[in-house]
């Protein structure tokens, strides 16, 4: 039985033992619901419960062990004489699943009988051109030894099947039993229901922190195997980035992270002044009408793919750039991608950002603090400054940090609207390339993946983790301190 | 009046301070001020009673333009303060406010330091000259809010941190600080214990040699002890204005007699 409809069936008889569970709950309280210490459909929901959560956690565990199991049994029963041929024991294995693959394929499509496939001599049949028919292509022809394990491979497979499909039911059906004959008018069915909803939300969050957690450690032994292969010290104090595949390459971050810092730079001197003062208009000036209108407006620039904004950094602002300061004008720009095309870009992307959050902020300093202001004859530009402002300066800070962390992780605008060059320069119209560019470029080339060239692609990535980590610390330190202060 | 800076006012004698003729205010499509003529005079405390929602914090803010803060709010009719008409195009509200002070229903300090929060008008207005002066005028300003004595040793301290009967004397203090001409104050007692709703009355009773006040409350007895001129509002309707002698004795109009004796309301 395939597995969709091992799933439909639990899933079935978890609502057949809803209803069961909640008509049983019901006959006993004579149907008076009052009497009942839940609601009936606790009672309903807690049979269900029972049917679905030990039959599914049966089910993950089992898919998730089997081919363990099975792997290490036909491992186990490989001949010395069939790995000797070829490399290694884990090569041959690869073999073998791939051989029983294919018989399932050929099964499944019709062009060998399950008895067949079950009982072929690869000294009678040619195996590679049988299955080659049905598409599955084959490195090599297969020899007796490797036919024979794939079998053996597709009948354990199989056997382990059939025992969970009964083992699965078999649980789902006790679980609806024992459900039901729980359904009893004084049975806490409720409580039960919270306890499940509690680990559900408990298991949702453990599943969250340990995808982290996950990531962190991918990215932190990739990081320790690279710097096996390449000196940390040359990583982090280099100032030359120089990969090249033949070997021989210089990896210095400084010229990488010198570029990201001066186009975040850029970025957030456009979009902090505008977000900024576009969120003061919107929320201390602006008519409610011209604010239900302007609002969305602004909020569109937020739904435009990056990808979008480094065209128009690109196509418009590139050449925009390059009529004023390039060879025909002032003279200090050479190409259109340069430091100051993709920050200016990059700045409009983040105005969003910036406004979006700090009208909410804004918006949530209490209007009696600003009639306590104007009541005391202060302007409307003074009570902004002087009480509005500070009492959302926390959440400013916050969302200027937010957007920083944007800049710094922002790909796109950098590819297309920066240049490729990674150097250390002061001009902002030359072209410059960032951290996250060239974990791209290092990564999309066709370098071996244990070469220092690929590698450093995740050295890279955690020293950009580090410092937004870092920058997301400091956020909260001086959102603490400031609300220390104001409260 | 129009843009003279604080210092410069002319400190006319005109007994009548306000002049309200025919005011009415809408919030939207709902009129919460109906038709009030009154006049508030100087040197003189007036109280405002009537049961809640008839528009008293209403037509107090009025007085200082405050509702110009409110987008639906629209007043109709003619206010004038010492004879000019302080909806007048020429008028600036911000000039306006600083000449009638007014202390909210609820406490609102700034989330600033105690100092700051009474430094705040003064600053603003530029009323003092040099750092000393500007400690004396705080100290000055907390001294006539009654809470001088219980912040003194912590005037950094956050206003926001203090309890709410403090935080109301502090908002009185921050008002009286900028030497406002006229005081309005909506309920300013009903966070306040006996002892600082005591102090409070007094700094009322001083601030009427120099100053006009008009209070808001919904206390029979306050507006006995401290007002000379009562008015009392009903739906949006001045039902009567007098001596507050007579407002008490020999009310007029039989909805006042209900109200202070407690019948409707
Ligand atoms: N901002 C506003 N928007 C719309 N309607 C308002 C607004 N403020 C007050 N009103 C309405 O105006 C009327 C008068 O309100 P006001 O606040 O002046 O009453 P009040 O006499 O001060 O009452 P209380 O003694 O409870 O403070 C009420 O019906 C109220 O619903
Ligand atoms: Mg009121």
């Amino acid at each position: 039985m395939p597995l969709f409809w091992l799933v439909l069936i639990v899933l079935g008889l978890a609502v057949a033992g809803y209803v069961a569970g909640r008509g049983r709950a019901l006959r006993l309280a004579g149907g008076d619901s009052r009497v009942l210490h839940s609601l009936p459909s606790y009672y309903g929901a807690h049979v269900a419960l029972l049917t679905l959560v030990p039959a599914f956690a049966i089910l993950c565990l089992w898919v998730l062990i089997q081919p363990l199991v099975i792997e290490n049994r036909i491992s186990a029963k490989l001949p010395e004489t069939a790995i000797a041929e070829s490399s290694t024991r884990a090569l041959v294995m690869s073999d073998v699943r791939r051989v029983a693959e294919g018989l399932d394929v050929a099964v499944a499509a019709g062009a060998m009988t399950a008895d067949e496939a079950a009982h072929m001599r690869s000294e009678l049949t040619d195996v590679r051109n049988r299955l080659g028919a049905v598409g599955v292509a084959l490195g090599s022809d297969v020899g007796p030894e490797v036919l024979r394990a794939a079998q053996a491979y597709r009948a354990l497979a199989a056997r382990g099947h059939l025992a969970m499909t009964l083992v699965v039911l078999t649980a789902a059906l006790g679980g609806a039993g024992l459900g039901i004959a729980r359904s009893r008018a004084d049975f806490r069915a409720r409580n039960v229901v919270e306890t499940a909803v509690r680990y559900l939300l408990i298991f949702a969050a453990t599943v969250a922190i340990l995808t982290t957690i996950g990531i962190v450690l991918s990215l932190v032994f990739n990081t320790i195997e690279f710097f096996k292969l390449y000196p940390a010290r040359d990583f982090f104090f280099g100032t030359t980035w120089a990969p090249s595949f033949g070997g021989g390459s210089e990896l210095g971050i400084l010229p990488l992270l010198w570029g990201t810092f001066y186009i975040s730079l850029i970025a957030l001197a456009v979009a902090v002044p505008i977000g900024l003062f576009a969120a003061v208009y919107l929320s201390e000036y602006a008519s409610g009408h011209t604010r239900a209108i302007a609002k969305p407006l602004i909020e569109v620039l937020a739904g435009i793919p990056t990808i979008v904004y480094g065209l128009f950094a690109l196509l418009t602002v590139g050449p925009l750039l390059i009529r004023v300061f390039g060879a025909d004008g002032v003279g200090i720009m050479q190409a259109g991608t340069a430091v100051m095309t993709a920050g200016l870009v990059m700045g409009i992307m983040l105005i969003p950002f910036v406004s979006s959050l700090s009208d909410d902020i804004i918006n949530a300093v209490p209007q009696s603090m600003r009639d306590g202001s104007l009541g005391l004859g202060a302007t409307r530009s003074e009570t902004v400054k002087q009480v509005v402002l500070p009492a959302a300066l926390p959440g400013i800070v916050g969302a200027i940090l937010l957007a920083a962390s944007r800049a710094i992780g922002e790909t796109m605008i950098v590819v297309l609207g920066a240049g490729a060059a990674a150097r250390l320069s002061m001009n902002p119209f030359d072209a410059m390339t960032t951290v996250t560019a060239k974990i791209v470029s290092q990564l999309t080339g066709d370098a071996d993946f244990a070469s220092p060239e690929a590698l450093v692609a995740f050295a890279l990535g955690m020293t950009l983790f580090v410092i937004t980590l870092g920058l997301n610390v400091f956020a909260l330190y001086i959102v603490r301190k400031y609300r220390e202060q104001y409260e | 009046m129009y843009d003279n800076p604080l210092t410069k006012r002319q400190t006319l004698t005109q007994e009548v301070k306000f002049s309200a003729r025919g005011v009415n205010v809408f919030y939207g499509d709902s009129h919460a001020i109906k038709g009030v003529d009154v006049d508030i005079e100087d040197k003189t405390v007036t109280a405002f009673i009537g049961p809640s929602g008839c528009g008293k914090s209403t037509f107090l803010r009025c007085l200082n333009r405050m509702n110009d803060t409110i987008d639906v709010c629209r007043v109709e009719g003619r206010i004038t303060l010492d004879g000019e008409d302080i909806y007048d195009p020429r008028v600036d509200p911000v000039q306006l406010r600083a000449r009638v002070g007014m202390v909210f229903q609820k406490p609102n300090p700034f989330p600033k330091s105690i100092y700051d929060n009474v430094a705040y008008g003064p600053k603003i207005h530029g009323m003092a000259r040099s750092r000393a002066e500007l400690d004396e005028i705080v100290e000055r300003a907390l001294r006539r809010g009654a809470i001088w004595d219980e912040v003194k040793d912590r005037l950094d301290a956050p206003g926001t941190g203090l309890s709410g009967g403090q935080q109301q004397r502090l908002c009185i203090a921050r008002a009286v600080a900028t030497e406002p001409e006229v005081l309005l104050m909506d309920e300013p007692c009903s966070a306040l214990d006996p002892i600082a709703t005591a102090q409070v009355e007094e700094l009322i009773d001083e601030l009427r040699q120099d100053y006009s006040v008009v209070i808001v409350t919904h206390s029979m007895q306050q507006a006995a002890r401290v007002s000379q001129k009562t008015a009392f509002f009903h739906l949006g309707n001045l039902v009567e204005f007098g001596e507050t002698g007579q407002i008490f004795t020999n009310p007029r109009d039989p909805r006042t007699e209900s109200y202070i004796t407690g019948r409707i309301g």
